[in-house]
């Protein structure tokens, strides 16, 4: 009996054992590993030795033009796409949100950039925006016909650039946006709207009034989602621009981590954890905004 | 007077709104068009446009052929589809039997665990990929499936989003069923698991959409194209495939890889929608 | 199977990082169940009852004390081992799976020397599903069944296995109040045909006066008084008891013994041969033990007269009450004068009980009425 009770104590522990296994050997321990990373200087990966503890690391990695290049391209997407598609989303889920027919169809079409395989359609986003010698492409053929010149998007100017990744970007986070806004209205109890209607608020101010505000807290999410996923942006720059993303000027944060621990520019695991680090304090930073706020606001509705 | 008013007003605002969903929508699929026309036109003709065509009226399906033939596609879909298949199930193990013990059994350090697993959800990919990396170079696992399948196992998030639906089974099923002499496993698998079907198809679903899709991880790992996933295959197929840039046979294998996904979501669409606004953004 | 409950207490231990204090669910009960009967077991919220269920189900185990079916000592023994059958509040029927194999599934957790075949299997739950009277919804899931269809089902799932003890939490209690008459009898019903000692927790006491054997009154862990349903509602033991048990409960007075009678108010009410003490007491009277007399002992000030049809519930008020407002039960018959501001009553001393202020026990003193003396 003594050793069946003491077996049903740890029995949990045994049911929990691969899940700690896995997180053990490939969370914990790397986020550890990770951070010692970023503090040793001069780490030979061929040897595994360094020199000493330190910060150079970080200001290695905080003055190499590379990485403040990224720094820049990333803010810029953040700062672009995530306002953008979050209002657009707003936009076509209030326009979802007021009509019946072909609402399902409509919902099911938005929703297909989320099961799309971001690389592969990404693929078709730079043949439509590229300019080749032998065909100016699709987008610029639009652009002629209102009158514009055509521009190379994928390896032209940098405005250029950065609008084609713009847009790719908030065509693949959409999906999400929509759905999630979609949901939020619909959960809007509608005897507010019918009280609204009977006083004689018009459709404008209704929105503005009553849904917006309701909407809120998910409009937030949102916001901090697409805030972290747009600073951990990678694979759709990938996608338009090949993997030689310094060499295009493109490179994101997280792409600059992976290029200094693999690929031509790698082998330097050091300088990766330390950007690889900045990121997760930036990324913790918003997170901790969003507990903020949500905490505050919890506290607020009691 | 008003009335008629009235009702032009909502005619127009009606008008308006279903052209911009009609507007976004084109924008959503005109991608997928553009990917399947260009995949259906000859090698020649599509390089003789100089103005890209709309239409084509004499579609062919040689690029498949070329896609399938020219570059080991099929080989990127076979490698694919057993690192989701494997990763998937590997993952329904292990999440199902962490959220059990997080449901049902009461064991000592039950809470703090709980708690430190849920403060692993904050951890981005980016920060723990570098040592995973070193890691598995270390133990020499670089170009193998056991090396692609390990570190892309766990998802935190999904034991949290079980446990809670595990909970929401009363506790009485569960002293029935002891009364009855079921074992814990037992339980688990005649009674928990056929009652949280729908949650386990929802993060199946995502598992295998977030597998089939993934990129960089693989990138890091395989650099053996024997073992390339379809996303790295996609990258060097654009790279170095096909010669001098055939884009349609480039297209062509773009359709196949998201034929599958597409697929499954159109016989899925409440399920993959569901569980996708319960849980996760992409990537 | 004859049950007995030896000294058994059960502690739960303090939870948490501020070692909340420990609760002690059931304190030194003992008792024991004469084989084939139907036990009610009965108490408010937080009485223990459910407890003991659990513990003579095995699905907790006891602090201290030992649990016997028949001569076996059971105490040690999993839920599985006991051969009991156990039917929960919410009847925990598995959601998924049809009437018929939620029935199955006891059996086919048997292992080894025990397994049955399938079509003994079969056999084994329909003989159960006929005894509830739910053969024809095997196939339906328990969505698809009202609250007493599912309570049926239940049952017979608990019957399978032909348990040596039947038990009950809560039967009745997610019923509305017409199915709750007519499960009753069918519990009692089904009781008498397997003659399985049937053992039932419950809070209402309608319910367990009207269809046990036996009820056990509990309260706050402590057994205060095991009987005949009668005989309980009749001679209660303390003030606890003659409170819960009875519809309108028991009306509540102060009084005094001093001179061979009872006072209430100045009154004397009923005289109290064998005593000559004097002191306070706390006077319970039956609604019932009222009779009214134009000559009464007991002045009230009439307050209303409520038409129940077969009788008057005539509420009144007396200084000297415990409660706002007393409730008798007067026969139809009699006519009760509403003009008249004050109502007289004589008691019955059967119906009339005395109970120490301090320790609320019963005082057991006879009570006459006043012309026997």
């Amino acid at each position: 009996m003594r050793a069946r009770e003491r077996f049903e104590r740890w029995k949990g522990w045994l049911y929990l054992l691969p899940a700690i296994l896995f997180l053990g050997a490939f969370f914990v321990y790397p986020m550890v590993d990770v951070l010692i990373y970023s503090f040793e200087e001069g780490y030979n990966s061929a040897s595994q030795t360094y020199f000493g503890i330190g910060t150079y690391n970080y200001s290695y990695v905080l003055h190499d033009p590379y990485f403040l290049q990224a720094v820049k391209n990333t803010c810029l997407l953040v700062v672009i796409t995530v306002p953008l598609s979050t209002g657009i989303a707003l936009l076509i889920a209030a326009g979802l949100h007021a009509i019946r027919p072909l609402r399902n169809l409509l919902q099911t079409i938005y929703f297909l950039p989320y099961v799309t395989n971001t690389l592969a359609v990404g693929l078709v986003f730079m043949i439509l925006f590229k300019k080749t010698p032998y065909s100016d492409g699709f987008v610029n053929l639009l652009i002629q016909w209102f009158g514009g010149s055509s521009v190379d998007f994928i390896e032209g100017p940098y405005w250029a650039k950065m609008f084609v990744l713009c847009f790719y970007t908030i065509w693949v986070v959409m999906p999400f946006k929509i759905l999630i806004l979609t949901a939020a209205l619909a959960s809007v109890n509608p005897e507010y709207y019918q009280a609204a209607k009977v006083d004689g608020t018009s459709e404008f101010r209704i929105f503005v009034r009553i849904t917006l505000p309701m909407i809120s807290p998910m409009i937030f999410y949102l916001v901090i989602t697409g805030f972290i996923g747009a600073f951990k942006a990678y694979s759709d720059v990938v996608a338009l621009f090949g993997t030689d993303l310094n060499a295009a000027k493109m490179n994101t944060i997280v792409g600059y981590v992976y290029d200094m621990l693999y690929g031509d520019s790698g082998g330097y695991p050091s300088y990766a954890s330390a950007a690889a680090i900045l990121l997760f304090a930036i990324v913790l930073t918003i997170t901790c905004i969003n507990l903020l706020v949500s905490s505050k606001k919890a506290v607020k509705a009691w | 007077m008003v009335r008629k008013d009235w009702k032009t007003n909502k005619t127009i605002a009606q008008t308006a709104t279903y052209l911009m969903l009609f507007f976004w929508a084109v924008l959503v699929l005109f991608p997928f068009y553009w990917m399947v026309l260009t995949s259906v036109k000859s090698y020649s003709a599509y390089n003789a446009e100089y103005i890209p065509k709309f239409y084509t009226l004499s579609p062919t399906l040689q690029n498949y052929v070329e896609a399938f033939t020219a570059v080991s596609l099929g080989r990127y879909l076979l490698n694919t589809a057993l690192f989701t298949i494997v990763t998937t199930a590997v993952m329904m193990v292990v999440v199902v039997l962490a959220a059990f013990a997080f449901a049902r059994l009461e064991f000592r350090g039950k809470n703090l665990l709980f708690f430190s697993f849920l403060s692993m959800m904050m951890i981005p990919n980016e920060l723990v990929i570098i040592t995973n990396f070193v890691t598995i170079t270390n133990l020499d696992l670089r170009n193998s499936f056991l090396g692609l399948i390990l570190p892309s196992v766990m998802s935190v998030f999904y034991i949290y989003l079980l446990k809670e639906n595990f909970e929401q089974i009363p506790d009485s099923l569960y002293y029935a069923a002891k009364v009855d002499g079921t074992s814990d496993l037992k339980y688990l698998w005649k009674v928990m698991i056929p009652m949280s079907r729908p949650t386990l198809i929802t993060i199946l679903i995502l598992k295998v959409i977030e597998c089939w899709n993934s990129y960089v991880w693989p990138r890091l790992i395989t650099d053996d194209a024997a073992y390339y996933l379809v996303s790295n295959g996609i990258q060097e197929i654009r790279e170095n495939g096909f010669g001098r840039e055939n884009i349609p046979a480039m297209m062509a294998a773009v359709v196949v890889i998201c034929v599958p996904l597409v697929v499954l979501f159109l016989v899925f669409r409440k399920k993959v929608m569901a569980g996708v606004s319960r849980g996760g953004t992409k990537g | 199977m004859e049950v007995t409950l030896q000294n058994l207490t059960k502690i739960y231990p303090g939870r948490g990082r501020k070692r909340q204090e420990e609760v002690t669910a059931l304190k030194d009960v003992s008792f024991r169940i004469p084989d084939g009967q139907l036990i009610g077991l009965l108490g408010p919220s937080g009485c223990g009852k459910s407890t003991t269920l659990h513990l003579l189900s095995g699905l907790q185990k006891p602090t201290s004390g030992r649990i016997f079916f028949g001569a076996d000592d059971v105490t040690d023994l999993p839920p599985q081992k006991r051969g009991i059958g156990l039917v929960f509040q919410n009847y925990a029927l598995y959601p998924h799976l049809s009437v018929m194999q939620n029935i199955l599934f006891p059996l086919q957790n048997l292992k080894g020397k025990e397994k049955l075949t399938k079509a003994l299997m079969s056999e084994k739950a329909y003989e159960a599903a006929k005894l509830v009277q739910i053969e024809d919804l095997m196939d339906r899931k328990p969505g698809e069944l009202s609250g007493g269809q599912q309570q049926r089902v239940a049952i017979a799932r608990a019957l399978v296995k032909r348990p040596k003890v039947l038990l009950l939490d809560e039967p009745l209690s997610n019923l509305d109040a017409r199915l709750r008459l007519q499960t009753r009898e069918e519990i009692k019903r089904i009781q008498r045909e397997t003659k399985i000692t049937t053992i039932f927790v419950t809070h209402d006491q309608e319910e367990a006066m009207s269809i046990s054997d036996q009820i056990v009154v509990m309260k706050e862990g402590i057994v205060q008084q095991i009987g005949q349903p009668q005989e309980v509602y009749d001679d209660p033991c303390n003030l606890f008891v003659a409170k819960f048990l009875g519809t309108p409960s028991v009306n509540l007075l102060e009084g005094q013994l001093r001179a061979h009678s009872l006072y209430i108010g100045g009154e004397s009410v009923l005289s109290v041969p064998d005593t000559e003490e004097t002191r306070e007491v706390c006077v319970g009277i039956r609604p019932e033990g009222f009779v009214l007399q134009a000559q009464g002992a007991l002045h009230c000030e009439l307050c209303s007269v409520e038409v129940m049809g077969r009788d008057n519930s005539v509420v009144s008020a007396h200084p000297a009450s415990l409660m706002p407002k007393l409730r008798s039960i007067i026969s139809a018959e009699q006519k009760v004068e509403t003009k008249n501001p004050v109502v007289s009553f004589d008691l019955k001393p059967s119906k009339t009980y005395l109970f120490d202020k301090e320790t609320e026990k019963r005082i057991p003193i006879k009570l006459q009425t006043r012309s026997q003396v």
